[in-house]
């Protein structure tokens, strides 16, 4: 993109000049005006974007007298922890919440699995590298729609439908972290690794020690969304899983909108489990997560 | 010899994958869209048989496909401006200021982006509720009349589409926000100094220097409005009559619900050839925007 066409718009030339380079007072006050009342806008906006969270907390500490009084409050009048506890006690969601973090730990496998792809397409030349490195880059292109169908066939075909594996095997890899880790660790000095080879360090000895203790900034990100996305995963649970004793927490939930649509505070109760941790999460790990879109941004 | 073999073994894992979930798949589709395979063709292959493009000729005059092409057209064509514009909007406000109230704002922005689709529907399920929702309730302290969100065949699209938007936003900002990072301070000062007002800065500089984000942003939203699925199908599984039922719903509708996986072959392979023309014709565009 060319820049100078913009400095020089217009025949004035908009090069900043040192000795003015200090914007005049009353402007700078008419300046900061403006950023209280873009604050005070932005605030407002924020606690619209917010609000939908903050009624489910409330919400899911209401008796279901309250959720489903008219007019509804917002602060619960005398808050009770028993739908919490019916989602564990006369519903199964121990177990749903058991399966979801399985998932998630398959898929931090998945995420070695991803690295040492990342790393064989940055350090080494071999014969069919682009072309597989093509293919990569084209399953970024696909929709999910166009492979949902298919997939449950090969999985149907595999004998793997309704199993824990068969939910996973199709999330455990995406051609996205793969171009990631692969252009993270193409930045990687070569020199260190032919010194360890020179050392007589085997390959899979200089990944392992080497290679990902270097790529601890990208780890991060991909750790975090790769939680997030297996938290949350639904549209492959939903169709893999037909027993229940399979189902993972957006499943559940899923089912509990069908079932039992009367009790609000229970259906609260259940978002409130989803959602909260990946609220902690956020709050710690913000940073990550935000590299992490920042960088999908640039697929 | 080891040493030939050694890349291969890294990447093997990881390509097996995405070759077996990410390649095979359109093959798959393609194979499957020629033939009438249901739930019997499931168990047992030799009741599939190939019909040739009847699966195609079926759809093209199937009624609700014509609906969830329109819905998902209407949500596109709605969505779509509405996402970037506000997204867009808010990034530039957010970015007005690199202070600590600013750099808070921001994460309540981000949220809905992150948090699983299914538990937020569910809340929004909720607030739209009819007998005891918290949005008639408002409507009724300002005097207006109760609206059945999710009820009515045509306030129903602007309900789930409200969600999406919701949703769709902190992805965005973030996109926007990263590329504010990259405009040059000399250019807005010096602008500034020779006397441009805050909206003509935005329109004269930044907007031009974040053609790309820009762009970018306008494909992935595109793609993502085609591919619009959670909220319907969570909130009203398509309903009133079809009156939300996108091109996806529709798609996992016959494939799963109804078995027809041939059928919904046809129509999968359909929407991707709708989604690749799209977005090549956006390439297109931004090809020639840059030759002048």
């Amino acid at each position: 993109m060319s820049t100078t066409d913009l400095v020089t718009r217009g025949g004035r030339r908009l090069v900043p000049h040192p000795s003015t380079a200090r914007p005049v007072r009353a402007r700078h006050r008419r300046g900061r005006t403006g950023t209280i009342v873009i604050g005070a806008l932005l605030g407002i906006g924020a606690i619209i974007t917010a609000f939908p969270f903050l009624w489910m907390i409330f919400a899911s500490v209401k008796p279901r007298s309250e959720s489903v009084a008219f007019p509804p409050q917002l602060l619960p009048q005398n808050p009770t922890f028993e739908y919490f506890i019916q989602l564990f006690t006369e519903l199964d969601f121990g177990r749903y919440l058991l399966n979801t973090l399985l998932i998630v730990v398959i898929c931090m496998v998945g995420l070695l699995l991803m690295a040492a792809a990342g790393y064989g397409f940055a350090k080494f030349e071999f014969p069919g590298r682009d072309a597989l490195f093509f293919l990569v880059l084209v399953t970024m292109m696909i929709p999910g729609q166009v492979t949902m169908i298919p997939s449950y066939l090969i999985l149907n075909g595999m004998k793997l439908t309704n199993t824990l594996i068969g939910i996973a095997l199709p999330m455990l890899v995406s051609g996205f972290a793969v171009f990631l880790f692969r252009q993270f660790m193409a930045t990687i000095p070569t020199e260190i690794l032919e010194a360890a080879r020179m050392d007589g360090a085997g390959e899979w000895r200089i990944f392992f020690r080497i290679i990902l203790p270097m790529s601890g900034p990208i780890l991060a990100v991909q750790v975090v969304l790769t939680f997030i996305a297996g938290w949350n995963s639904f549209l492959w649970p939903l169709i893999i899983a037909n027993d229940q004793g399979l189902y993972t927490l957006s499943v559940g939930i899923s089912l509990l909108n069908q079932q039992i649509s009367t009790n609000p505070s229970l259906q609260m109760a259940a978002s409130t489990l989803m959602v909260v941790p990946i609220l902690i999460v956020f709050v710690v790990f913000q940073r990550y997560v935000v590299q992490g879109f920042a960088l999908s941004g640039l697929k | 010899m080891k040493n030939r073999i050694v890349p291969y073994t890294f990447i093997a894992p990881a390509m097996l994958l995405l070759i077996v979930f990410g390649i095979l798949p359109i093959a798959v589709a393609l194979l499957v869209s020629f033939t009438d395979m249901n739930l019997a063709g499931l168990g047992n292959r030799s009741r599939i048989q190939f019909i040739g493009a009847d699966n195609y000729t079926a759809l093209f005059a199937d009624p609700d496909f014509w609906q969830a092409l329109g819905n998902t057209a209407l949500f596109a064509v709605v969505g779509v401006p509405s996402v970037i514009v506000l997204s867009l909007t808010i990034a530039l406000a957010l970015n007005r200021s690199q202070g600590r109230f600013f750099r808070a704002l921001r994460s309540f922005y981000f949220v809905p982006a992150i948090t699983a689709i299914v538990a937020v529907a569910l809340v929004w399920g909720y607030l739209y509720n009819t007998q005891f929702g918290l949005f008639n309730y408002l409507l009724s302290l300002v005097g207006l009349p109760p609206v059945p969100w999710l009820s009515d065949p045509t306030v129903v699209k602007f309900s789930v589409g409200l969600v999406a938007v919701w949703r769709g936003l902190g992805l965005n900002v973030i996109i926007f926000l990263a590329a504010l990072q990259g405009v040059p301070k000399e250019y807005l000062e010096a602008a500034a100094i020779d006397g441009a007002s805050g909206m003509r800065r935005i329109v004269s500089i930044i907007l031009p220097l974040l053609r790309f984000a820009i762009f970018f942003v306008t494909i992935t939203t595109v793609i993502a409005w085609l591919q619009f699925f959670d909220e319907p199908f969570v909130l009203t599984k398509g309903g009133p009559l079809g009156s939300s039922t996108s091109i996806a719903l529709f798609l996992y509708q016959k494939g799963f619900s109804s078995s027809q996986f041939g059928y919904a072959s046809a129509g999968s392979v359909v929407l991707v050839a709708i989604i690749a023309t799209i977005t090549i014709v956006q390439l297109r565009l931004r090809r020639s925007d840059v030759d002048h």
